[in-house]
Protein backbone atom coordinates (compact mmCIF):
# COMPACT_ATOMS: atom_id res chain seq x y z
CA UNK A 1 0.00 0.00 0.00
CA UNK A 2 2.87 2.04 0.92
CA UNK A 3 4.81 1.49 -2.35
CA UNK A 4 2.17 1.54 -4.90
CA UNK A 5 1.18 5.43 -5.31
CA UNK A 6 4.81 5.96 -5.82
CA UNK A 7 5.00 3.90 -9.08
CA UNK A 8 2.97 5.72 -11.01
CA UNK A 9 4.64 8.92 -10.40
CA UNK A 10 7.91 7.57 -10.59
CA UNK A 11 6.74 6.10 -14.12
CA UNK A 12 5.34 9.51 -14.79
CA UNK A 13 8.54 11.26 -13.63
CA UNK A 14 10.61 8.42 -16.39
CA UNK A 15 7.89 9.87 -19.22
CA UNK A 16 8.41 12.95 -18.67
CA UNK A 17 12.34 12.97 -18.54
CA UNK A 18 12.73 10.94 -21.74
CA UNK A 19 9.81 12.93 -23.16
CA UNK A 20 11.42 16.02 -22.66
CA UNK A 21 15.31 15.52 -23.00
CA UNK A 22 15.78 17.38 -26.48
CA UNK A 23 13.74 20.31 -25.19
CA UNK A 24 15.65 20.73 -22.09
CA UNK A 25 18.78 20.83 -23.73
CA UNK A 26 17.51 23.31 -25.64
CA UNK A 27 16.33 25.33 -22.80
CA UNK A 28 19.76 25.39 -20.87
CA UNK A 29 21.87 27.03 -24.07
CA UNK A 30 19.10 29.75 -24.03
CA UNK A 31 19.27 29.41 -19.77
CA UNK A 32 22.86 29.89 -20.45
CA UNK A 33 22.87 32.28 -22.97
CA UNK A 34 20.68 34.67 -20.80
CA UNK A 35 22.73 33.93 -18.21
CA UNK A 36 26.39 34.83 -20.22
CA UNK A 37 23.95 38.45 -21.03
CA UNK A 38 22.65 38.98 -18.15
CA UNK A 39 24.46 42.37 -16.06
CA UNK A 40 23.88 40.51 -12.53
CA UNK A 41 25.10 37.04 -13.75
CA UNK A 42 27.75 36.06 -15.88
CA UNK A 43 27.80 39.09 -17.60
CA UNK A 44 30.40 37.45 -20.30
CA UNK A 45 29.46 40.37 -22.77
CA UNK A 46 31.10 43.13 -20.30
CA UNK A 47 34.21 41.38 -21.73
CA UNK A 48 33.73 38.91 -24.39
CA UNK A 49 32.58 39.52 -27.80
CA UNK A 50 29.50 36.88 -28.51
CA UNK A 51 27.05 36.35 -31.47
CA UNK A 52 24.00 37.90 -30.69
CA UNK A 53 25.17 40.55 -28.17
CA UNK A 54 25.19 43.94 -28.32
CA UNK A 55 27.90 46.23 -27.40
CA UNK A 56 30.46 44.05 -26.02
CA UNK A 57 33.92 44.68 -24.01
CA UNK A 58 37.23 44.39 -25.45
CA UNK A 59 39.17 43.24 -21.96
CA UNK A 60 38.57 38.86 -23.05
CA UNK A 61 39.23 36.92 -26.05
CA UNK A 62 36.16 36.60 -28.62
CA UNK A 63 33.91 33.78 -27.81
CA UNK A 64 33.87 31.64 -30.79
CA UNK A 65 34.94 28.21 -31.93
CA UNK A 66 34.86 26.79 -28.72
CA UNK A 67 34.16 23.23 -28.96
CA UNK A 68 37.12 23.31 -31.17
CA UNK A 69 39.02 24.90 -28.65
CA UNK A 70 38.17 23.16 -25.78
CA UNK A 71 36.51 19.60 -26.80
CA UNK A 72 36.62 18.96 -23.35
CA UNK A 73 33.50 20.72 -21.34
CA UNK A 74 35.46 20.21 -17.69
CA UNK A 75 37.98 22.79 -19.14
CA UNK A 76 35.48 25.30 -20.06
CA UNK A 77 33.53 24.55 -16.37
CA UNK A 78 36.84 25.01 -15.03
CA UNK A 79 37.55 28.08 -16.18
CA UNK A 80 34.55 29.55 -15.53
CA UNK A 81 34.80 28.71 -11.86
CA UNK A 82 38.40 29.66 -11.38
CA UNK A 83 40.06 30.84 -14.00
CA UNK A 84 42.98 32.54 -11.77
CA UNK A 85 44.31 28.81 -10.89
CA UNK A 86 45.35 28.91 -14.61
CA UNK A 87 46.38 32.07 -14.76
CA UNK A 88 46.95 34.19 -11.72
CA UNK A 89 47.29 37.83 -13.47
CA UNK A 90 43.61 36.94 -15.03
CA UNK A 91 40.71 39.57 -14.97
CA UNK A 92 38.38 37.33 -14.69
CA UNK A 93 36.21 36.91 -11.78
CA UNK A 94 36.29 32.86 -9.93
CA UNK A 95 32.53 32.52 -10.93
CA UNK A 96 32.38 29.40 -9.14
CA UNK A 97 35.11 29.94 -6.12
CA UNK A 98 32.80 33.13 -5.34
CA UNK A 99 29.49 32.01 -5.69
CA UNK A 100 28.64 34.41 -8.38
CA UNK A 101 26.82 31.21 -10.52
CA UNK A 102 25.67 27.74 -9.20
CA UNK A 103 27.11 24.85 -10.67
CA UNK A 104 23.74 24.09 -13.01
CA UNK A 105 24.51 27.93 -13.87
CA UNK A 106 27.72 27.58 -15.26
CA UNK A 107 26.94 23.95 -16.45
CA UNK A 108 24.06 25.97 -18.80
CA UNK A 109 26.60 28.72 -19.57
CA UNK A 110 29.13 25.71 -20.95
CA UNK A 111 26.27 24.46 -23.40
CA UNK A 112 25.59 28.09 -24.41
CA UNK A 113 29.21 28.53 -25.33
CA UNK A 114 29.20 25.33 -26.99
CA UNK A 115 27.20 26.14 -29.55
CA UNK A 116 29.04 29.44 -30.22
CA UNK B 1 79.61 15.02 -21.28
CA UNK B 2 79.81 18.18 -23.49
CA UNK B 3 75.89 18.34 -23.87
CA UNK B 4 75.40 17.92 -20.75
CA UNK B 5 77.99 20.32 -19.26
CA UNK B 6 76.56 22.85 -21.81
CA UNK B 7 72.96 21.92 -20.58
CA UNK B 8 73.84 22.64 -17.06
CA UNK B 9 75.19 25.53 -18.44
CA UNK B 10 72.42 26.80 -20.05
CA UNK B 11 70.16 25.97 -17.25
CA UNK B 12 71.88 27.88 -14.58
CA UNK B 13 71.73 31.30 -16.85
CA UNK B 14 68.20 30.56 -16.98
CA UNK B 15 68.14 30.41 -13.48
CA UNK B 16 70.58 33.03 -13.34
CA UNK B 17 68.01 35.58 -15.99
CA UNK B 18 64.76 34.98 -13.60
CA UNK B 19 66.93 35.60 -10.44
CA UNK B 20 67.78 38.78 -12.38
CA UNK B 21 64.45 39.78 -13.27
CA UNK B 22 62.37 38.91 -9.79
CA UNK B 23 65.08 40.23 -7.84
CA UNK B 24 64.09 43.91 -8.26
CA UNK B 25 60.93 43.43 -7.06
CA UNK B 26 62.27 41.86 -4.51
CA UNK B 27 63.96 44.66 -3.16
CA UNK B 28 61.51 47.01 -4.10
CA UNK B 29 59.19 45.24 -1.55
CA UNK B 30 61.79 45.19 1.01
CA UNK B 31 62.77 49.35 1.12
CA UNK B 32 59.59 51.83 0.26
CA UNK B 33 61.06 53.82 -2.57
CA UNK B 34 58.23 56.60 -3.85
CA UNK B 35 60.83 58.26 -6.42
CA UNK B 36 61.09 54.76 -8.26
CA UNK B 37 57.75 53.65 -8.06
CA UNK B 38 56.61 57.08 -9.55
CA UNK B 39 58.92 56.41 -12.57
CA UNK B 40 58.03 52.96 -12.83
CA UNK B 41 54.22 53.85 -12.61
CA UNK B 42 54.74 56.51 -15.22
CA UNK B 43 56.86 54.66 -17.53
CA UNK B 44 54.80 51.68 -17.94
CA UNK B 45 51.97 53.94 -18.66
CA UNK B 46 54.54 56.08 -21.55
CA UNK B 47 55.42 52.93 -22.44
CA UNK B 48 51.85 51.38 -23.17
CA UNK B 49 50.23 54.31 -25.08
CA UNK B 50 52.91 55.65 -26.87
CA UNK B 51 51.04 57.83 -28.33
CA UNK B 52 49.75 60.02 -25.71
CA UNK B 53 50.91 62.90 -24.70
CA UNK B 54 52.06 63.09 -21.38
CA UNK B 55 49.64 65.83 -20.09
CA UNK B 56 47.03 64.00 -21.51
CA UNK B 57 46.66 61.08 -18.92
CA UNK B 58 44.68 63.77 -16.62
CA UNK B 59 41.65 63.24 -18.98
CA UNK B 60 40.86 60.00 -18.54
CA UNK B 61 38.85 57.89 -21.09
CA UNK B 62 39.48 60.71 -23.50
CA UNK B 63 43.01 60.40 -23.48
CA UNK B 64 42.25 56.98 -25.14
CA UNK B 65 40.00 57.37 -28.10
CA UNK B 66 39.72 59.96 -30.30
CA UNK B 67 36.07 59.21 -31.35
CA UNK B 68 35.50 59.80 -27.17
CA UNK B 69 38.04 62.77 -27.37
CA UNK B 70 36.20 64.40 -30.05
CA UNK B 71 32.45 64.07 -28.10
CA UNK B 72 33.74 65.36 -25.06
CA UNK B 73 36.09 68.42 -26.50
CA UNK B 74 32.51 69.79 -28.28
CA UNK B 75 30.86 69.19 -24.46
CA UNK B 76 33.35 71.32 -22.62
CA UNK B 77 31.81 74.52 -24.84
CA UNK B 78 28.79 73.83 -21.71
CA UNK B 79 30.96 71.87 -19.56
CA UNK B 80 27.87 69.68 -17.49
CA UNK B 81 30.36 70.43 -13.59
CA UNK B 82 29.64 74.46 -14.39
CA UNK B 83 26.70 74.55 -12.48
CA UNK B 84 29.03 72.78 -9.17
CA UNK B 85 31.52 75.28 -10.48
CA UNK B 86 29.27 78.29 -9.89
CA UNK B 87 28.35 77.18 -6.75
CA UNK B 88 31.33 76.20 -5.27
CA UNK B 89 32.82 80.03 -6.05
CA UNK B 90 29.83 81.62 -4.65
CA UNK B 91 30.28 79.23 -1.57
CA UNK B 92 33.86 79.59 -0.96
CA UNK B 93 33.37 83.77 -0.88
CA UNK B 94 30.58 83.15 1.56
CA UNK B 95 31.71 83.85 5.26
CA UNK B 96 30.87 81.32 7.92
CA UNK B 97 28.23 82.88 10.97
CA UNK B 98 31.42 83.16 12.85
CA UNK B 99 32.97 86.04 9.90
CA UNK B 100 35.67 83.69 8.72
CA UNK B 101 35.66 82.33 5.49
CA UNK B 102 37.11 79.32 3.83
CA UNK B 103 40.43 81.04 2.94
CA UNK B 104 41.23 81.18 6.43
CA UNK B 105 42.09 77.76 6.34
CA UNK B 106 44.20 77.09 3.41
CA UNK B 107 47.57 78.66 2.11
CA UNK B 108 47.17 81.25 -0.22
CA UNK B 109 43.60 81.93 0.37
CA UNK B 110 42.69 78.26 -0.83
CA UNK B 111 43.26 79.63 -4.65
CA UNK B 112 45.81 77.57 -6.95
CA UNK B 113 46.73 74.84 -4.00
CA UNK B 114 44.55 71.85 -5.20
CA UNK B 115 48.44 70.46 -6.59
CA UNK B 116 49.75 70.24 -2.72
CA UNK B 117 46.58 67.78 -1.39
CA UNK B 118 46.86 65.17 -0.09
CA UNK B 119 49.53 65.97 2.45
CA UNK B 120 51.19 64.34 4.77
CA UNK B 121 50.51 65.80 8.40
CA UNK B 122 53.68 65.18 10.22
CA UNK B 123 51.77 66.14 13.46
CA UNK B 124 49.16 64.13 12.86
CA UNK B 125 51.15 61.14 11.47
CA UNK B 126 47.95 61.14 8.63
CA UNK B 127 47.07 61.57 5.15
CA UNK B 128 45.43 64.95 4.70
CA UNK B 129 42.84 65.19 1.74
CA UNK B 130 41.50 68.09 0.15
CA UNK B 131 37.66 67.09 1.10
CA UNK B 132 38.82 66.08 4.96
CA UNK B 133 40.77 70.00 5.07
CA UNK B 134 37.57 71.64 3.97
CA UNK B 135 35.36 69.48 6.49
CA UNK B 136 37.72 70.28 9.40
CA UNK B 137 37.75 73.73 7.97
CA UNK B 138 33.72 74.49 8.65
CA UNK B 139 34.05 72.34 11.85
CA UNK B 140 36.96 74.62 13.34
CA UNK B 141 34.69 77.51 12.58
CA UNK B 142 31.52 75.95 13.99
CA UNK B 143 29.71 74.77 10.66
CA UNK B 144 28.16 71.17 10.43
CA UNK B 145 30.47 69.13 8.20
CA UNK B 146 28.91 68.08 4.41
CA UNK B 147 28.55 64.59 2.89
CA UNK B 148 31.93 64.02 1.22
CA UNK B 149 30.40 62.16 -1.47
CA UNK B 150 28.69 65.10 -3.86
CA UNK B 151 26.94 68.10 -3.81
CA UNK B 152 28.84 70.98 -1.60
CA UNK B 153 31.76 69.05 -1.04
CA UNK B 154 32.23 68.47 -5.05
CA UNK B 155 31.60 72.30 -5.92
CA UNK B 156 34.19 73.03 -3.00
CA UNK B 157 36.79 71.08 -4.63
CA UNK B 158 35.42 71.50 -8.15
CA UNK B 159 36.11 75.68 -7.68
CA UNK B 160 39.39 74.84 -5.61
CA UNK B 161 40.53 72.48 -8.92
CA UNK B 162 39.47 75.11 -11.22
CA UNK B 163 42.11 77.30 -9.52
CA UNK B 164 44.71 75.26 -9.73
CA UNK B 165 44.05 73.96 -13.32
CA UNK B 166 47.12 73.41 -15.32
CA UNK B 167 49.56 73.50 -12.70
CA UNK B 168 51.31 70.21 -12.45
CA UNK B 169 50.57 67.92 -9.38
CA UNK B 170 53.19 68.36 -6.26
CA UNK B 171 52.56 65.87 -3.78
CA UNK B 172 55.32 65.49 -1.07
CA UNK B 173 56.51 62.57 1.33
CA UNK B 174 58.38 64.17 4.32
CA UNK B 175 61.41 62.14 5.86
CA UNK B 176 58.97 60.53 8.41
CA UNK B 177 58.31 56.40 8.45
CA UNK B 178 54.90 57.34 8.88
CA UNK B 179 54.33 58.94 5.38
CA UNK B 180 56.41 56.18 4.06
CA UNK B 181 54.24 53.60 5.99
CA UNK B 182 50.78 55.65 4.18
CA UNK B 183 52.27 55.72 1.01
CA UNK B 184 53.03 52.13 0.85
CA UNK B 185 49.98 51.02 2.54
CA UNK B 186 48.18 53.06 -0.46
CA UNK B 187 50.05 50.90 -2.48
CA UNK B 188 49.33 48.14 -1.56
CA UNK B 189 45.50 48.92 -1.31
CA UNK B 190 45.88 49.86 -4.85
CA UNK B 191 47.07 46.25 -5.74
CA UNK B 192 45.08 43.85 -3.97
CA UNK B 193 42.22 41.98 -5.18
CA UNK B 194 39.34 41.94 -3.22
CA UNK B 195 35.34 41.83 -3.39
CA UNK B 196 33.55 39.06 -5.11
CA UNK B 197 34.43 40.13 -8.85
CA UNK B 198 37.83 39.68 -7.45
CA UNK B 199 39.09 42.57 -8.57
CA UNK B 200 42.03 45.27 -7.66
CA UNK B 201 42.11 48.86 -8.51
CA UNK B 202 44.99 48.00 -10.73
CA UNK B 203 43.19 45.18 -12.54
CA UNK B 204 40.84 47.76 -14.06
CA UNK B 205 43.06 51.03 -14.50
CA UNK B 206 46.49 49.59 -14.87
CA UNK B 207 46.16 46.13 -16.52
CA UNK B 208 43.09 47.25 -18.75
CA UNK B 209 42.96 51.00 -19.18
CA UNK B 210 41.84 51.69 -22.71
CA UNK B 211 39.61 48.45 -23.26
CA UNK B 212 36.00 48.53 -22.76
CA UNK B 213 33.75 46.57 -20.59
CA UNK B 214 30.55 46.68 -22.46
CA UNK B 215 30.55 50.25 -23.94
CA UNK B 216 32.60 52.26 -21.33
CA UNK B 217 36.17 52.70 -21.55
CA UNK B 218 38.28 52.43 -18.56
CA UNK B 219 40.49 55.44 -17.25
CA UNK B 220 44.23 54.59 -16.89
CA UNK B 221 45.16 55.34 -13.33
CA UNK B 222 47.57 57.56 -14.30
CA UNK B 223 46.29 60.99 -13.64
CA UNK B 224 42.76 60.13 -12.36
CA UNK B 225 43.33 62.22 -9.65
CA UNK B 226 44.21 65.17 -11.25
CA UNK B 227 40.75 65.66 -12.81
CA UNK B 228 38.78 65.35 -9.58
CA UNK B 229 35.95 66.10 -8.82
CA UNK B 230 34.52 64.77 -11.79
CA UNK B 231 30.85 64.81 -13.46
CA UNK B 232 29.75 61.30 -14.34
CA UNK B 233 26.52 60.76 -16.67
CA UNK B 234 26.47 57.28 -15.28
CA UNK B 235 25.41 59.59 -11.75
CA UNK B 236 23.75 62.33 -13.19
CA UNK B 237 25.72 64.35 -11.07
CA UNK B 238 29.19 65.69 -9.36
CA UNK B 239 31.23 63.01 -7.09
CA UNK B 240 34.40 63.61 -5.34
CA UNK B 241 37.42 61.16 -5.10
CA UNK B 242 35.42 59.58 -2.23
CA UNK B 243 32.43 58.88 -4.27
CA UNK B 244 34.87 57.56 -7.06
CA UNK B 245 36.42 54.77 -4.67
CA UNK B 246 33.19 53.89 -2.78
CA UNK B 247 31.29 53.35 -6.18
CA UNK B 248 34.59 51.11 -7.53
CA UNK B 249 34.32 48.88 -4.25
CA UNK B 250 30.56 48.20 -5.05
CA UNK B 251 30.78 47.93 -8.64
CA UNK B 252 33.38 45.24 -8.04
CA UNK B 253 31.36 43.77 -5.04
CA UNK B 254 33.52 44.32 -2.12
CA UNK B 255 32.22 46.15 0.84
CA UNK B 256 33.35 50.21 0.41
CA UNK B 257 34.85 51.60 3.43
CA UNK B 258 33.68 54.97 4.85
CA UNK B 259 34.26 57.86 3.30
CA UNK B 260 37.96 59.63 4.14
CA UNK B 261 38.90 55.92 5.96
CA UNK B 262 42.73 55.50 6.38
CA UNK B 263 42.69 53.51 3.54
CA UNK B 264 40.74 55.95 1.00
CA UNK B 265 43.08 58.56 1.97
CA UNK B 266 46.22 56.65 1.60
CA UNK B 267 45.62 54.95 -1.57
CA UNK B 268 44.70 58.57 -2.98
CA UNK B 269 48.28 59.69 -1.39
CA UNK B 270 49.81 57.04 -3.34
CA UNK B 271 47.73 57.99 -6.72
CA UNK B 272 48.25 61.40 -6.41
CA UNK B 273 51.93 60.65 -5.70
CA UNK B 274 52.53 59.06 -8.63
CA UNK B 275 50.89 61.49 -10.98
CA UNK B 276 53.61 63.95 -9.53
CA UNK B 277 54.37 66.96 -12.66
CA UNK B 278 51.19 65.76 -13.90
CA UNK B 279 48.76 68.88 -14.43
CA UNK B 280 45.18 69.31 -12.60
CA UNK B 281 42.65 69.35 -15.15
CA UNK B 282 39.37 69.25 -12.77
CA UNK B 283 37.12 69.10 -12.25
CA UNK B 284 36.29 66.86 -15.30
CA UNK B 285 33.33 65.54 -17.06
CA UNK B 286 33.07 61.96 -17.80
CA UNK B 287 30.87 59.73 -19.14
Amino acid sequence: MTAFPCKPAILLALALCAGAAPAQAQSTVADGQKLAFDRGKGNCLTCHIIKGGDLPGTIGPELKDLKAKYPDRNELTAIIFDETKRNPQTMMPPFGRNRILTEQEISAIVDFLQTL
Amino acid sequence: MKTRSALLLGSLSAALVALALTAPRVVAADKVDPVADAKAFQNFFFQKFPDVKHEDFVNGPYSMNADLKRQWQEKEEFPPYEFALEAGKEMFATPFKNGKTYADCFPNGGIGVRQNYPYFDTKEGKVITLELALNRCREANGEAPYSYVKDEMASLTAYMAYTSRGKPMDIKIPDDPRALEAFENGKRYFYTRRGQMNFSCASCHVQSPGERIRAEILAPALGIMNAMPIYRSEWSGMGTTSRRFVTCNSQTRAVPLEPQADEYRDVEYFLSYVANGLPISGPGARP
